[in-house]
């Protein structure tokens, strides 16, 4: 049975990742582990936008992991975009090992709302069963509350549950077992 | 409702690879079928071998660039939907790409939720598209149900002459006795012409007063008489793009005819009580069972609007000319009554058909139909016979004689004793007379068993 890493990439508060990794375990039954690797991200940097290319990121996670049978989470404080977009929450491999998630845009400070732990937290764990739903080879959801809901801002991350829908749920212990 | 993303192909075009590879996993997340190419060239060969919903564009490739693609693209394919990328806010390539029909532009980098609505609106927009084909096809069935009933050759001449002009813009002129048809072929010529979405009109000029009529046509301005409290529109507005049809044309005053030939004319108009001129695009039918020929010759109908609606005229027979439609038609009312009164009634005796086919019809199809519906509703099912039909119908002769009054009564009342075996109370029901005075009339008329 494959397990699922969580990876610190440029993260000062690291008391976060226990709760999240209990959240990840519990919604996809599976091990989860904190897996701290030295990781330069410089070369996904953008200046021009002073952003990190979250495509180059994965990539660069991808060449450093030992078991690619595993899932791989990176959480970052970086703020992210692809090319195409302004932004993103976070990215993943459709159906491939890594995805990558950042808490910039999740906290209300970022949008001039007083520091709340427990909604950055609460968006946090939702975007990070997101990407790992990708990685298992979920689409997105048209079903509002479920996970896998494309979220394009903040709202609609507080709009849904941190739960798969039934679906997707089906979908996914079909894919874990393949 | 609920899209289903992966039916929907979606080709991104882009020169930069991580602009394909970026907009590729993004659409992949979200479900969809999605290919990329990297320049014109490669876009083109993929959309030989695919069909695609939906392309995103960048403007700026080398070799053949977007606005040039694009142009190609629609050339085969005018129901796709082309979104253009840039990276510049140029207003001017934009609007050169709108021109051109695309769908939409944005500007790279995208607002993750401005593509997503972008591309949610342009999904949207292809089912709708493809749910009007499919309504309109619908209704193509749904009118075509309506048409002439028939096998005769009359009917299917008129049928071959109703194709024949229907796709023109020809003015009709469709002649025939009451009661033929003549509306259900004007519908008919609408439904196989090219304006069949648009409405059909119908106005009986015959109901209607001259000043009634005017209004009913041009529509009016609001106090442009008593009773005007609101701006109406008329029927040559109802018809723009459509047709409009005016039965009995015949009755129509000379004033009429004039402001009639004004509008066939400049295709203009103003509504009464009005200034403003206002253009219209209709096709004009017009029906009469008037000697228009004569009427023009005795002054009643002017000449030159006369030969302006005399483009093509259609003669409709009347239904004692085409006996061997009418079982095909009796059928065909008995069907639609039958669904309309949910009454379990399906056929015709062969003595009841003989009756109706042997009937003269003045009233022709018209007086058919009526006559199906009273059958229908007096009849049991699950056949009409000949008690359920109209009593004149048995009776009728094709022309009536020159007789005396008193004789035309004597036989009628002799008519009805027989048929009612001489039951003096139900001879007089049926007469609609008291007992007494049909036994005064039965002595005065020496009238006998």
């Amino acid at each position: 049975m494959a397990s699922i890493h969580i990876i610190p990439v440029h993260i000062l508060d690291r008391k976060i990742l226990t709760p999240l990794s209990k959240e990840i375990s519990h919604q996809f039954g599976l091990q989860t582990s904190i897996y701290n690797i030295e990781f330069d991200v410089s070369f996904a940097y953008d200046p021009f936008r002073n952003q990190y290319h979250s495509t180059k990121l994965i990539s660069g996670i991808r060449n450093l992991i030992d078991s690619p049978s595993n899932k791989y989470l990176a959480v970052t404080e970086l703020d992210l975009f692809i090319p195409i977009l302004t932004y993103v929450f976070g990215e993943a491999q459709l159906n491939g090992p890594v995805s990558i998630v950042s808490t910039k845009r999740l906290q209300p400070e970022f949008y001039g709302l007083p520091w709340d732990e427990n909604v950055a937290l609460d968006r946090l764990k939702k975007e990070a069963v997101h990407e790992l739903g990708h990685t298992f080879g979920l689409h997105h959801c048209p079903d509002f509350q479920c996970v896998l809901h494309s979220s394009t801002y903040v709202e609609e991350i507080d709009f849904k549950l941190v739960t798969l829908c039934e679906n997707c749920l089906l979908t996914l212990k079909k894919n874990m077992l393949l | 409702m609920e899209i289903k993303k992966d039916q929907y192909h979606l080709l991104i075009v882009d020169d930069e690879e991580s602009v394909r590879q970026s907009l590729h996993n993004w659409f992949l997340e979200d479900g969809y079928y999605v290919k990329t190419a990297k320049d014109a060239y490669e876009a083109l060969a993929i959309m030989e071998q695919e069909s695609w919903h939906l392309v995103l564009l960048d403007i700026k490739m080398p070799g053949m660039d977007g606005i040039e693609l694009q142009r190609k693209i629609k050339s085969f394919n005018k129901d796709i939907i082309i979104i253009i990328m840039t990276a510049f806010a140029s207003v001017e390539t934009a609007v050169k790409a709108l021109k051109q029909d695309a769908y939409d532009y944005i500007v790279k980098p995208f607002n993750p939720d401005d593509l997503s609505r972008l591309i949610r609106n342009a999904i949207k927009q292809i089912e709708l598209r493809s749910e009007n084909i499919q309504l309109r096809q619908k209704i193509n069935k749904l009118e075509q149900r309506d048409e002439l009933i028939g096998n005769s050759e009359q009917i299917k001449h008129v049928m071959n002459l109703v194709k024949t002009v229907a796709p023109s813009n020809s003015t009709v002129v469709i002649r025939g006795e009451s009661g033929t048809g003549k509306e259900l072929v004007a519908r008919a010529i609408h439904c196989h012409s090219n304006r069949r979405y648009h409405p059909i009109i119908p106005v009986n000029c015959g109901a209607l007063s001259e000043t009634l009529l005017e209004s009913e046509l041009f529509g009016h301005e609001k106090g442009a008489f008593t009773g005007a409290q609101s701006m109406r529109k008329g029927k040559f507005e109802l018809a723009d793009q459509g047709t409009l049809f005016l039965d009995e044309i015949g009755n129509i005053s000379q004033k009429m005819q004039m402001e009639l030939l004004r509008v066939l004319e400049t295709k203009q108009f103003t509504r009464v009580g009005g200034n403003q001129l206002i253009n219209v695009d209709i096709r004009l039918i017009c029906a009469t069972n008037y000697n228009l020929e004569k009427a023009v010759e005795e002054g009643n109908f002017r000449e030159d609007l006369y030969y302006r609606i005399n483009v093509f005229t259609i003669v409709l027979p009347p239904l004692r000319e085409r006996r061997s439609d009418i079982p095909l038609l009796a059928q065909h009312f008995i069907n639609k009554y039958s669904r309309a009164m949910n009454k379990a009634i399906t056929e015709i005796t062969p003595e009841a058909l003989n009756i109706l086919i042997h009937h003269e019809w003045p009233g022709n199809v018209r007086e058919l139909e009526n006559a199906i519906e009273r059958a229908m509703v007096v009849g049991k099912p699950p056949t009409i016979v000949p008690e359920n039909l109209p009593f004149q119908l048995t009776t009728r002769s094709s022309e009536p004689t020159l007789d005396t009054l008193d004789s035309v009564e004597k036989k009628h009342i002799s008519y009805v004793l027989s048929k009612s075996a001489w039951n003096i109370s139900q001879a007089a029901k049926i007469l609609n007379i008291d007992r007494v005075t049909l036994y005064n009339k039965i002595k005065k008329y020496g009238i006998q068993k």
